[in-house]
């Protein structure tokens, strides 16, 4: 994102940012329950909702399995809804994402990225969403307060689009991004009018024209077909996102580049893979390093649903060695973003791959974590290894 | 444009006659047209008729309309046997041919 072009017309924290980007996008129906550190956008958007700030439904459910299935309800009547959640909250609605989903909804939720229990503990970790990476929502990992905020706008058009039709949950950080204020700009509403159009969803719940939802499907009814839908949907959206970020930066000033951000990659022999507010410290090891006179850059995973294989595969061309910093793992197996970039680079690219399971419940990954991760890549064998956790590797 | 799991066929392509294991049967001799079985049914499958040939326990019972079951979809729960307030919904047990 270019950074020099930015106008900040006032300060926010991330889940302010986020409430904001909800009212901009006219949303009109609201059901959520509060967890830590989610608990602040949807107090906020009460807030709007009572002080009739925002023309909208807010419903408070017993669950969060309930708050997604009414915001499915209320969806499938043609009328843009809205949840958030964090953490444990969001394994409650590990069921209602796939019905959303698989109904072909295009809600638009913000999930607060938060370690999972036992122990308990409320920091930033992204076990949560990585665990519903392959529920058929769209995944976008953000890295300010302001692209939290866009993210909501830009995130409705994505999902809404007629050839797309899938839900997008949009993430933050916790507490680093949640509850830390940073400056940011609020687009007009006029902008963002003009950029989002009404919902108009096609099937809505009609009761000239009843019809049946989710019904049943045996083996040889359209049950595989309406699944290959839904992939094929998937991989269509990563044109649609590309042409959503341009039009978002025509009307705003901020360009978000698509699927990925490149950061000095231009002329770098090694890289760093990162996602959410990690990239920020990453970026800036990146120019300590530049000063060294080594030649590093980062490419930092917005969005990790679709997954932005082909844009890795061109980054990382050429390079002698690139590192993955995850925030959560496969236990057995490596990091989750380090899988996947394996899998779009298997049998395409050579490059030696290195995976860095980092920051778990919120331990805070340092400068000298970064520097010990670009130690291990130009001096032993590529693979995965833990940063920064005691006992050894 | 995208395939939604949408449609007005599929609760009616989809028979499930053959779920049942025991068939309710209307005795219309004792029945008063309450439509309680009708309100009760919870896969849709008792309709209302006016054609009237049914028999009843009186004539001005006659002239209403009666309940009648859909065996291409009844699944034979027993909702309506069970709520029938003069019991005269009788379950037969479905024999395999
Ligand atoms: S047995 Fe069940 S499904 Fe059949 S008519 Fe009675 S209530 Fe309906
Ligand atoms: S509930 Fe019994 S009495 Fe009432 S309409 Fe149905 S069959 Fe007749």
């Amino acid at each position: 994102m270019n950074r020099t072009v930015q106008k900040y017309n006032t300060i926010m924290t991330g889940n302010e940012a986020v409430a904001v980007g909800v009212k901009l996008s006219r949303v009109r129906f609201i059901s959520a329950y509060p967890i830590t550190p989610q608990t602040t956008i949807v107090e906020k958007l009460a807030q709007m909702v009572a002080d009739r700030e925002l023309n909208s439904r807010y419903v408070e459910v017993e669950s969060e399995h309930s708050a997604m299935a009414s915001v499915m309800a209320s969806e499938l009547t043609g009328i843009r809804s809205y949840t958030a959640t964090s953490s444990h909250g969001l394994l409650y609605m590990h069921e209602m994402l796939h019905w959303v989903a698989g109904q072909r909804l295009p809600v638009v939720m913000s999930v607060v990225n938060r370690a999972i229990g036992p122990p308990w503990n409320i920091w930033s970790d992204q076990s949560d969403t990585m665990s519903q990476k392959d529920t058929g929502w769209m995944q976008v990992y953000c890295e300010s307060n302001q692209e939290a905020l866009d993210t909501i706008i830009m995130g409705y058009k994505i999902a809404e689009n007629s050839d797309i039709l899938l839900p997008l949950m949009s993430m933050e950080d916790a507490f680093v991004l949640s509850h830390t204020t940073e400056p940011v700009n609020i687009p007009e509403q006029k902008v963002v009018d003009d950029f989002l159009p009404e919902l108009d969803l096609s099937f809505r719940i009609d009761t000239d024209r009843p019809m049946g939802y989710g019904s049943y499907s045996p083996p040889d009814g359209p049950f595989m077909e309406l699944k290959k839908d839904m992939h094929d949907s998937m991989e269509k959206s990563r044109k649609v996102i590309r042409k959503v970020t341009e039009e978002f930066a025509e009307a705003t000033g901020r360009d978000y580049s698509g699927l990925v951000e490149e950061y000095l990659m231009d002329d770098a022999e090694y890289a760093l893979i990162a996602s959410g507010s990690l990239a920020s410290t990453g970026k800036y090891v990146v120019q300590k390093m530049r000063e060294k006179g080594l030649k590093v850059g980062l490419l930092r995973i917005r969005f990790f649903r679709p997954f932005p294989g082909e844009e890795i595969r061109k980054a990382v061309k050429g390079l002698k060695g690139v590192g993955v910093i995850d925030r959560s793992l496969a236990f057995g197996e490596k990091g989750n973003t380090y899988l996947e970039v394996a899998g779009s680079l298997y049998g395409k690219r050579d490059t030696p791959l290195y995976g860095f399971v980092a920051g778990l419940g919120g331990r805070d990954v340092k400068i000298e974590d970064f520097e010990e991760m670009m130690s291990i890549m130009k001096n032993r064998e590529p693979g995965s290894y833990w940063i920064n956790v005691r006992g050894g590797e | 444009m995208v395939m939604v799991p949408v449609t007005d066929v599929s609760s009616r392509a989809n028979k499930t006659d053959t779920w049942r294991t025991q068939k309710p049967v209307i005795d219309y001799d004792a029945c008063i047209r309450c439509m309680i079985c009708w309100k009760f049914c919870p896969d849709d499958s008792i309709a209302y008729s006016t054609d009237g040939n049914f028999p009843a326990p009186n004539d001005r019972i006659a002239k209403l309309e009666a309940p009648v079951i859909d065996y291409d979809y009844c699944k034979g729960c027993g909702v309506c046997a069970n709520e029938c307030p003069e019991n005269c919904i009788e379950l037969i047990k479905e024999e395999v041919e």
